[in-house]
C-alpha cells in the first residue's frame, strides 16, 4: 500500500516508556489536520479484486487534471476492508464521510469536482435505503453498520495498516505500555480471567483459564514458554482472521506481546496461511516497524522486557489449524495431530509449555487491558462475553464482515444486518462453524448467537463463518460437500477419520445419485457416532456435525432423495432435469450455442427443446439465459 | 508463473541449516522455480541434513507443494462454501471439459495448470477463480471461456 500521511519521521525514534509513547502520539495528533480532506479507498480482498487499485489511479489522474490546489490536495490512503464487500469498491471522504459504493474508475472526476473542490455528494453513489430507496449520505447512518459494534474490527477500515503513526495515534500500544509500565504479569493473567474471554477459534475454551494452566506448567517445568498466533484459518466461507491481520495487524501483535508479557515468554510465532500473502506483508511491516520503536525486541520500552516473534507461512493444511498439528508444522514436519493425554499449554511447541490463541483471540488481549475487564463484560452476554466477528456469505443481500456483540439473535444478524436473502423469501439454513459446524434451519432463527447456545442446537461458534441458504441449495449436497473436504484434509493419521468419512461420503453419494436407502440413514447415524467417539482430534470428531445436524432438521428432504427420487432443490444432477418454458423462450438461440452437447435444438425464433437424454446438467443453458426460460426440477 | 528471482545457492543461505526451515525452503524453491526438482530437494536434504524420505515426506503433505514442472497459467477455483453454493464445481466440471486433464495437472503444450483451492476468502465475490493471483469475481462459465482463450493465444 501507500501512504501519504506520514509526516512524522520515525527514525532512530526508539520509545523508552509509557510517557514517551503518549508524546509521539500528540506529536503524530497535532501534525495532523482533522479537516484535511482525506480519500479512503477500501483495499481489503473484495473491494481489490473488484478494481479499487484502478480507482486510486483514476483519482489521482483527475487530481493532477484538474489542478487541484496543494492547499485542497487531498491524502488518499488504502485501508483494510471495510466489511461491506458486496458493494465494493468502497470511497470515503473525509473529513464529510460521504460514504460511496461501487465505485468505478470512471466515477473519479465527479468525485473530484463534486466532492473534492465543491463539496457536495455524488448522489448516485451513495448507498440508497432498501426500504425507502432514500439515499444515506455518511457509513454511520447504513443500517448494515449501524446495528453492529465495531469493537476488535474498531480501526480497520481507518487505519492505513502499514504505517504504523495511524495505530499509534489511533491508541495502539497503550495497552502494552500501560500493562508494562504499571502492572504485573499476574495481573494481566487476572484481567484476561477476569473478562471471561473466550477462545475465538471455534471451541471457545476460556483464554484466562488457559494461560493460568500455562503457568501452572512453568513452574513444573520451568522455562522457556511460547506464544503463538493461529492465523491458519482455513474453515471455508470464513475471512475474519484475514481481515483482521491485513487490516490491522499490530492489533495481534500488541496481543501477542502482551501475552508474553504476562507468561515471560522471549520467544512466539505467528502461523499463517499461506493463502493470506497480504496477511503476511502487513504483519512483517508492522513487525519491522514495531522493532523500530523498541515495541519489539531486546528491552521492550526499556523495562527489561525482551521478546520477539517470527512468521511461519502455512503450506496448505487444513489440519494445520489444529493445535497439534500446527506445532509439528512449525517444527518443520508434516501436520499430524498427537493424542492429547498431555495437553498443549504443558507440551507444546518443541515439547515446551504454549500458548496457542486464535488471531481474534489475540486482538480482544489489547482492548481488554486497555479498557479493563469489567467494561469487556459489560459487552455480550454473561457466559460468552464481548463480541464475534462473522463473514456473513452466500444467500443474503448484504455480504460482508459483519461484528455483533455475543447473543444477539441469528435473525438479526441475518435479516436486519444482511438484508434478508435476495428475492425476499426466509432463508431455509444458516451454516455456522464451519467443516465442524451444522446447519440452523429457519425455525430456530430466534437462537441467541454465543458459544453455548450454538452448541446446544447441535451446531457450533466456530471461527465465524456464517453461510446462509436458500430453497435453491440441497442439504444432502451440503453434507456431502463438507465431508469431501475434510476427506481431503484429513491427515490421515487415524482410522475413523481417514476411512470412516471416505464411507460416510460414499453413502452421501448414493443419496445424491437417488440410490439411497432408510438403513443409510441409520449407517450414516451409526458411523457419525464411531467417528465421533474414535477420530484422534477435533477435525474428525466433529467432522459428522454438517450431516447429522441435516440429518436432525431436515430428514424430509434426505426421505425425498430416497423415495420420490428428487432432489427438492434442484442440485443433485442424477436427480434433476433442466426444460425450456416454451411461453418464456424467445427462440434467440444463445443456449443452443453455448450448449457443450450441442443438444438443446429448435427453430430460429421459435421454442427450443432441450435432449434430456444427451443433457450432462452443466447449467450453461440456465446461466445463459437472459429469460428465465430454462428451469430445474 | 516461474519467477526465477533466485538461484537455487542463494536459496539455502537464507536459512540456517536444520530441520526447523525445511518447510520454509521448500516455500521458496517453490516460489522461484514454481516447482521442487528432485534435484533442488537433494540440495534442501543436504542443507537440513533431514533424510530424503522425511523431505519427501513434508512435500506430498502439504498440499501447495508441487513436484513436477507447472504450466505457464495457474488457474485456482475457489470452492469454499459459498463458491460451492454459488456454482464453483460446475466451473471446475467445465476446465476439466475444456482442458481435458485433471485438477492438478498441466495441459500438455505447457499453457495451463489447473486445481481447486479450499476457500481464498473473497466470499463476496462467489464463484471466484484466480488466475495467476489476479481474481476474477463472480465467474461464470462463458466469462472463462473468454480468459482462457485470451491467455491461450499469448
Amino acid at each position: 500500500m501507500f501512504n501519504e500521511s506520514t509526516a512524522v519521521n520515525l527514525e532512530n525514534r526508539r520509545l523508552t516508556s509509557h510517557a514517551q509513547l503518549n508524546e509521539l502520539r500528540d506529536h503524530i495528533l497535532a501534525s495532523r489536520d482533522p479537516d484535511r480532506l482525506e480519500v479512503v479507498v477500501c483495499h481489503g480482498t473484495g473491494c481489490f479484486a473488484n478494481g479499487s487499485p484502478k480507482v486510486v489511479e483514476a483519482l489521482k489522474s483527475a487530481l493532477d487534471e484538474k489542478g487541484v490546489d496543494a492547499k485542497v490536495m487531498p491524502g488518499i490512503k488504502a485501508t483494510g476492508c471495510h466489511g461491506f464487500c458486496s458493494r465494493g469498491p468502497l470511497v470515503i471522504v473525509k473529513p464529510h464521510g460521504y460514504f460511496y459504493q461501487k465505485v468505478a474508475p470512471k466515477d473519479a472526476e465527479e468525485i473530484v469536482e463534486q466532492t473534492l473542490i465543491e463539496g457536495k455528494p455524488v448522489e448516485r453513489l451513495l448507498y440508497k435505503d432498501p426500504k425507502t430507496g432514500d439515499p444515506i449520505l455518511t457509513e454511520e447512518e447504513i443500517p448494515f453498520y449501524n446495528l453492529q459494534e465495531r469493537v476488535v474490527l474498531h480501526n480497520i477500515g481507518k487505519i492505513d495498516p502499514t504505517d504504523i503513526t495511524d495505530t499509534i495515534a489511533a491508541g495502539g500500544y497503550q495497552a502494552l505500555a500501560k500493562a508494562i509500565s504499571t502492572m504485573t504479569p499476574e495481573q494481566v493473567v487476572a484481567e484476561i480471567e477476569k473478562s471471561k474471554l473466550r477462545g475465538r477459534g471455534g471451541a471457545g475454551f476460556p483464554t484466562g483459564r488457559k494461560w493460568r494452566s500455562a503457568l501452572a506448567a512453568i513452574e513444573k517445568k520451568g522455562r522457556p514458554v511460547y506464544v503463538v498466533v493461529n492465523g491458519d484459518e482455513g474453515d471455508p466461507g470464513a475471512f475474519m482472521d484475514r481481515t483482521i491481520m491485513e487490516g490491522d495487524p499490530h492489533a495481534v501483535l500488541e496481543g501477542l506481546i502482551l501475552g508474553a508479557y504476562a507468561l515471560g515468554a522471549e520467544h512466539g510465532y505467528l502461523y499463517v496461511r499461506s493463502e493470506y500473502p497480504l496477511a503476511i506483508r502487513h504483519l512483517e511491516i508492522a513487525m519491522a516497524q514495531a522493532r523500530e520503536l523498541g515495541l519489539l525486541g531486546e528491552n521492550i520500552l526499556d523495562s527489561g522486557f525482551s521478546f520477539d516473534a517470527r512468521i511461519n507461512r502455512g503450506a496448505g493444511a487444513f489440519v494445520c489449524g489444529e493445535s497439534t498439528a500446527l506445532f509439528t508444522s512449525i517444527e518443520g514436519k508434516p501436520g499430524n495431530p498427537r493424542p492429547k493425554y498431555v495437553r498443549s499449554v504443558e507440551e507444546g511447541l518443541w515439547g515446551r509449555p504454549t500458548v496457542l490463541n486464535n488471531v481474534e483471540t489475540w486482538a480482544n488481549v489489547p482492548l481488554i487491558i486497555d479498557k479493563g475487564a469489567d467494561w469487556y463484560t459489560g459487552v455480550g452476554v454473561s457466559h460468552s462475553t464481548g463480541t464475534k466477528v462473522f463473514s456473513l456469505v452466500g444467500k443474503v443481500n448484504n455480504v460482508g464482515l459483519v461484528e455483533v456483540p455475543m447473543g444477539i439473535p441469528l435473525d438479526k444478524i441475518i435479516e436486519e444486518i444482511g438484508g434478508g436473502v435476495p428475492g425476499g423469501q426466509p432463508f431455509k439454513a444458516v451454516q455456522t462453524g464451519g467443516p465442524s459446524g451444522g446447519c440452523i434451519p429457519y425455525s430456530l432463527k430466534d437462537t441467541p448467537v454465543d458459544f453455548d447456545s450454538l452448541t446446544e442446537v447441535g451446531s457450533m461458534m466456530g471461527s465465524g463463518g456464517m453461510i446462509v441458504m436458500d430453497d435453491r441449495d440441497c442439504v444432502v449436497d451440503v453434507g456431502r460437500y463438507f465431508l469431501r473436504f475434510l476427506e481431503e484434509e484429513s491427515c490421515g493419521k487415524c482410522i475413523p477419520c481417514r476411512l470412516g468419512l471416505i464411507r460416510m461420503r460414499g453413502i452421501l453419494d448414493d443419496f445424491s445419485a437417488g440410490k439411497g436407502t432408510q438403513q443409510d440413514i441409520e449407517d450414516l447415524m451409526s458411523l457419525s457416532q464411531a467417528i465421533q467417539d474414535g477420530a484422534l482430534c477435533a477435525l474428525g470428531t466433529s467432522a459428522p456435525n454438517p450431516v447429522l445436524t441435516t440429518l436432525r432438521y431436515f430428514k424430509d428432504e434426505y426421505i425425498a432423495h430416497i423415495e420420490a427420487h428428487k432432489c427438492p432443490a434442484g442440485v443433485c444432477k442424477d436427480l434433476i432435469t433442466y426444460t425450456i418454458d416454451p411461453d418464456k423462450c424467445t427462440g434467440c438461440r444463445s443456449c443452443a450455442r453455448q450448449c457443450p452437447q450441442g443438444c438443446i435444438r429448435g427453430e430460429k425464433k421459435k421454442p427450443h427443446v432441450i435432449d434430456t437424454e444427451q443433457c450432462i446438467r452443466c447449467g450453461i443453458c440456465m446461466e445463459t439465459c437472459k429469460f428465465d426460460a430454462v428451469y430445474v426440477e | 508463473m516461474t519467477t526465477q528471482e533466485a538461484s537455487i545457492d542463494e536459496i539455502l543461505e537464507r536459512y540456517p541449516g536444520s530441520p526447523e526451515y525445511l518447510i520454509f525452503l521448500l516455500q521458496d524453491v517453490q516460489k522461484s522455480y514454481g516447482y521442487i526438482s528432485p534435484d533442488s530437494m537433494q540440495l534442501i536434504c543436504d542443507r537440513t541434513g533431514v533424510p530424503e524420505s522425511q523431505v519427501y515426506s513434508v512435500a506430498t503433505f502439504y498440499q501447495s507443494f508441487r513436484l513436477e514442472p507447472q504450466g505457464e497459467h495457474d488457474i485456482k477455483v475457489c470452492l469454499g462454501t459459498a463458491c460451492h453454493l454459488k456454482g464453483g464445481q460446475r466451473i471446475m466440471d467445465e476446465l476439466k471439459r475444456r482442458l481435458q486433464v485433471e485438477p492438478g495437472e498441466t495441459t500438455p503444450d505447457m499453457k495451463f495448470t489447473y486445481t481447486s483451492v479450499n476457500c481464498v476468502g473473497a466470499c463476496a465475490l462467489a464463484p471466484v477463480v484466480v488466475i495467476d493471483d489476479e481474481y476474477y469475481p463472480s465467474t461464470t462459465v462463458k466469462k472463462l471461456e473468454k480468459q482462457i482463450k485470451a491467455l491461450s493465444q499469448d
